[in-house]
């Protein structure tokens, strides 16, 4: 178990270096006048000069690449073109807060989903199981931000149930942060759930026509405790992967939801970034919600490693 | 599918060429009668069908010009306009038939620049394996942990915007994931003895990938291309809403939504609504088709 842990630290390491290469080549390889980017194009071309000089893109590039390296080692992602400010406290204080909005969002759909598929695989091929799954291809297909502007068209504006902007008033207390939060949250929920529940249909189906099943009905269990012993822990483990895949891909959608609810979380920063041309900022981001990818994924194999011990040996290849 | 008709039928010579061509075509049709059972397929034919022909046809058939007819900003949906005006004027309806046209040149494109590099990697990595396989496995990987859009939004910052931009993006964020799904295909082919002998035959690699191997993945990669071509709509659409996808004046959802989306909590909700409820529409008809292809193509 040890070794297969160390194996999969080393190809997540590995990964990582690959990623923040991939980074570096779109920041600093394709084309582009980072003074000129920053200045603005009625800038004159000396004080551009000067700028690219002291920001070091002159520099030949295998320099600047080791740098970039050197600073990922030691968390340094530099300063924001923009405010001169580091670029990490910032993105920290919004990975939190976007953090909490995904977590809220993952608490709101995985129940629901996971039910929802178990009840989906034992009434296979029914009624019941077509229109899951029917429900999970169309909600996981549309876009979140999209999601987002139906719920603040009916459910904020039409009905007035809940609030329209994700930011609860200063020092308001957590059941109004929450209400704030839910329907940006439940934006993601819905699209999310599709996944999951798919996930977890295809894993009980699959499990519910092994062998072992068939055994655990002849020998007179009931449905319940069928599902409790022998189907749950075996059924779940492409449910736990999903999850730990929809973490990262999580932080791509949220900026558009972000967006929608005008929410100040990573999405936001981002965003605000884009406008401005704030390339650190931007590289930061990728980086840093690689980082989040890697350590879901990560997590998510240890939980199936335990849940499962044969795939301990085929995540190990 | 049509076009697989042109692929000219492969096989050990010693079986007649006639024979094999026959119980394709019959297969060929069996499989169409299948999918043309399935509402969701039929559905999602239509709805994409119609999109496709407000694209084609663009402003010849809108009622009001969608790009300079300003009339009065923010008119409710009512007999004039039956979607009412965005905040400029213009004819919602008709800037939602025409706003198809972009995404619908921009998203198949994507999704075919990502399944062509894709199958193409798929094919080199499932058929020679080893070191190959391994190096240009892990930069899948690396690949495939990076946030699409987060990386989509850096590279078009980089670049600058513009339609063949958003297209080479995302197509090439597309590749991998490709990569990875018609080289587990790959192997699965690649172990059978119409392979092998084919080596024996002393055939070239690029002969065994092209004319052997190809044709028998061509089902699985026919899916990933309608599946890509519904994320492509997916990406396309949420990066034109975040400013760097799809340009000004064009009247594309995503980029509508963006404009108009403050707009809604004063209750001026249709300019924001029609175009979501566009892409909603389009994506989904997209993914039903896709379905339906994948689970045909599993059975």
């Amino acid at each position: 178990m040890t070794r297969w842990i160390l194996r999969r630290l080393v190809l997540s390491l590995i990964t990582l270096w690959l990623l923040a290469t991939i980074v570096f080549v779109i920041a600093n390889v394709l084309p582009n006048d980072v003074g000129r980017t920053i200045l603005g194009p009625f800038a004159p071309q000396a004080t551009v000069d000067a700028l690219n000089e002291r920001l070091g893109t002159n520099d030949p590039l295998l320099e600047q690449y080791v740098r970039a390296m050197r600073n990922l080692v030691t968390l340094d992602f530099g300063n924001s073109f923009q405010s001169r400010q580091p670029v990490l406290p910032l993105i920290l204080g919004a990975i939190g807060r976007s953090g909490l909005l995904a977590a809220f969002a993952l608490l709101l759909t995985i129940p629901v989903a996971i039910a929802a598929g178990l009840y989906a695989a034992r009434r296979r091929d029914r009624r019941a199981d077509r229109a899951i799954v029917l429900l999970g291809v169309t909600m996981s297909s549309i876009p979140e931000f999209v999601v987002g502007t139906f719920l603040v068209v009916v459910v904020g504006v039409q009905l007035r149930w809940f609030p329209v902007t994700a930011r609860a008033p200063e020092g308001a207390d957590p059941v109004t942060i929450l209400s704030h939060l839910f329907m940006p949250a439940l934006a993601m929920a819905l699209v999310y759930f599709g996944y999951i529940a798919r996930m977890t249909r295809a894993g009980t189906v699959e499990v519910l026509e092994s062998d072992y099943i068939r055994t655990a009905t002849m020998k007179g269990l009931t449905t319940g405790q069928t599902m409790r012993r022998h189907v749950l822990r075996n059924a779940l483990v492409p449910t736990v992967a999903v999850i730990g895949v929809q973490i990262g891909y999580l932080f791509g959608g949220i900026i558009g939801v972000e967006r929608i609810f005008n929410y100040n979380g990573m999405g936001q920063v981002m965003l605000f970034a884009a406008q401005r041309k704030d390339i650190p900022v931007l590289q930061a981001g990728a980086i840093v919600v690689g980082i989040v990818y890697m350590l879901a994924t990560l997590t998510s194999d240890l939980i199936i490693a335990w849940m499962n011990p044969r795939a301990r040996l085929a995540t190990g290849r | 599918m049509d076009t697989a008709a042109a692929i000219p039928p492969v096989g050990p010579p010693a079986v007649p060429q006639v024979d094999i061509r026959s119980e394709r075509a019959q297969a060929r049709r069996e499989t169409r009668a299948v999918l043309f059972r399935r509402p969701g397929f039929i559905i999602g034919l239509v709805v994409l069908g119609i999109w496709a022909i407000f694209a084609i046809a663009g402003e010849a058939i809108t009622p009001y010009d969608p790009f300079n007819d300003f009339g009065v900003g923010h008119t409710p949906p009512g007999a004039g306009h039956l979607l009412g005006t965005d905040r400029l004027g213009r004819d919602v309806l008709s800037r939602v038939m025409a706003g198809s046209r972009d995404v619908l040149i921009v998203a198949p494109l994507a999704a075919l620049l990502g399944v062509g590099v894709g199958a193409f990697l798929g094919l080199i990595m499932g058929y020679y394996r080893g070191l190959v396989d391994e190096i240009i496995s892990r930069i899948v990987e690396a690949f495939l942990s990076l946030p699409v859009i987060l990386v989509a939004l850096l590279t078009l910052v980089v670049l600058g915007s513009s339609n063949l931009v958003v297209i080479l993006v995302v197509g090439i964020l597309f590749t991998p994931i490709v990569a990875r799904t018609v080289r587990s295909a790959v192997i699965a082919e690649a172990q059978l003895d119409y392979v092998t002998s084919a080596r024996l035959r002393g055939e070239s690699g690029l002969f065994i990938m092209a004319r052997e191997i190809f044709p028998n993945v061509r089902g699985p990669i026919v899916v990933e291309l309608t599946v890509r071509f519904g994320y492509a709509i997916f990406t396309v659409a949420t990066l034109s809403f975040l400013g760097v996808g799809i340009q000004p004046p064009s009247p594309d959802w995503g980029l509508s939504i963006s404009e108009e989306f403050n707009n809604m909590i004063s209750g001026k909700w249709w300019p924001t609504l029609f175009p979501a409820l566009a892409i909603a529409s389009c994506v989904v008809a997209v993914n039903l088709i896709a379905d339906a292809l994948q689970s045909v193509a599993s059975e």
